[in-house]
C-alpha cells in the first residue's frame, strides 16, 4: 500500500516538475520564468523525495530524504528571491506588457 | 541557553542525516562524532544563527508552525496548479507587475518566512524588501496596484500565523 502512495507521489512530482519547465521556456521574462521554475520545481522535488520516503519505509533513506525536503523548502524561495533581485540590480527589464513597477522608484531613490 | 538549542537541533540533524542506529544498537562512533562537530557548529557560529530561537521551546509556538505547515502546503498546491494553469494555456493569461506591500512582522526571521511563504504562494515573488517594513513583490496576475489592497491579498493570510510563531 505504502509503494502505491510512493509511486503516486512520485509521478505527481515528475508531472509538477515537466509543467515548471514548460512554464519556464514559454513565460516572456526573467521575473515569470522565476514564478514557475521556484513554486513548481520546489513542489515536484519535494513529493519526489517524500514519494521516496514512503517507498522505503522509515529508516535512514527516509530521514534523509524529509531533510532533504526541509532545506529545498527553505533554501529555494530565497535563491529565486537572490535571482530576482539580482536581475534587477543588472538592468534585467520586465516585460513589455507588465502592468506596474513600483520597485523602480525604490531603485531610484537609493541611487 | 540559545547555544544549547543550536547544539541539540545540529545534534538531531546529524543524527537524522547519518543513522546510527543499527540491528546491533546505537553506533556510538557516529554518536561521539555527532556530539564533537554539533558543539564546534553551536559554540562557533551561534551568532549567525536566526535570533528568535525561542521558536525551538516554546510549546505554543510550535503548536502554531504545525498548524501553519498544512495551510502553507494547501497554498502551495493552489500556486501549482495556478502556476500550471498560466503555463498550459494557449493564450497564456498573464499581467505582471512589481507591487509594493507593508508588513507589520518586525523579527528577522519573520520576515524572512513570510518571504519564502509569499515566494511559493499563488502568483507571487519577492523581489526586495526595505528596512522600513515594505516588500517588493511580483505578481503575475496584477489585482491591484495600492500598497493597502495588494497587502491585504498576498500577506495577511500568512500574517496572522506568523506573527504567533516568531513575534
Amino acid at each position: 500500500m505504502t509503494d502505491i502512495i510512493g509511486y503516486i507521489l512520485i509521478t505527481v512530482g515528475v508531472l509538477f516538475d515537466i509543467f515548471g519547465c514548460i512554464g519556464l521556456v514559454r513565460f516572456p521574462d526573467v521575473y515569470n520564468r522565476l514564478q514557475a521554475s521556484t513554486k513548481c520545481v520546489t513542489l515536484g522535488t519535494i513529493l519526489l523525495l517524500v514519494g521516496v520516503a514512503f517507498i522505503h519505509g522509515w529508516g535512514a533513506i527516509a530521514a534523509k530524504a524529509i531533510i532533504c525536503a526541509a532545506f529545498i523548502l527553505l533554501t529555494s524561495p530565497t535563491a529565486a528571491h537572490a535571482i530576482a533581485k539580482g536581475s534587477y540590480a543588472s538592468g534585467v527589464k520586465l516585460w513589455e506588457n507588465s502592468v506596474v513597477d513600483k520597485y523602480a522608484e525604490e531603485v531610484e531613490k537609493k541611487s | 541557553m540559545r547555544r544549547l538549542i543550536y547544539f541539540v537541533v545540529a545534534l538531531i540533524i546529524w543524527i537524522l542525516l547519518t543513522w546510527p542506529f543499527t540491528n546491533e544498537g546505537v553506533d556510538a562512533q557516529v554518536i561521539i562524532a555527532g556530539l564533537l562537530a554539533s558543539a564546534v557548529v553551536a559554540f562557533l557560529f551561534h551568532e549567525i544563527l536566526p535570533k528568535e530561537h525561542h521558536v525551538f521551546t516554546s510549546p505554543v509556538r510550535i503548536f502554531w508552525l504545525l498548524v501553519y505547515l498544512p495551510v502553507f502546503f494547501y497554498y502551495i498546491m493552489k500556486a501549482n496548479l495556478d502556476v500550471v494553469y498560466r503555463a498550459l494555456h494557449p493564450a497564456m493569461p498573464i499581467k505582471p507587475g512589481i507591487v509594493k506591500i507593508k508588513t507589520s512582522l518586525k523579527t528577522d526571521s519573520g520576515i524572512t518566512a513570510l518571504a519564502n511563504s509569499i515566494t511559493l504562494t499563488p502568483g507571487t515573488l519577492t523581489v526586495d524588501l526595505t528596512d522600513d517594513g515594505f516588500l517588493y513583490v511580483h505578481w503575475i496576475n496584477v489585482k491591484s496596484t495600492d500598497v493597502e489592497q495588494a497587502t491585504r491579498l498576498i500577506a495577511q493570510r500568512f500574517e496572522w500565523f506568523l506573527k504567533r510563531i516568531f513575534e
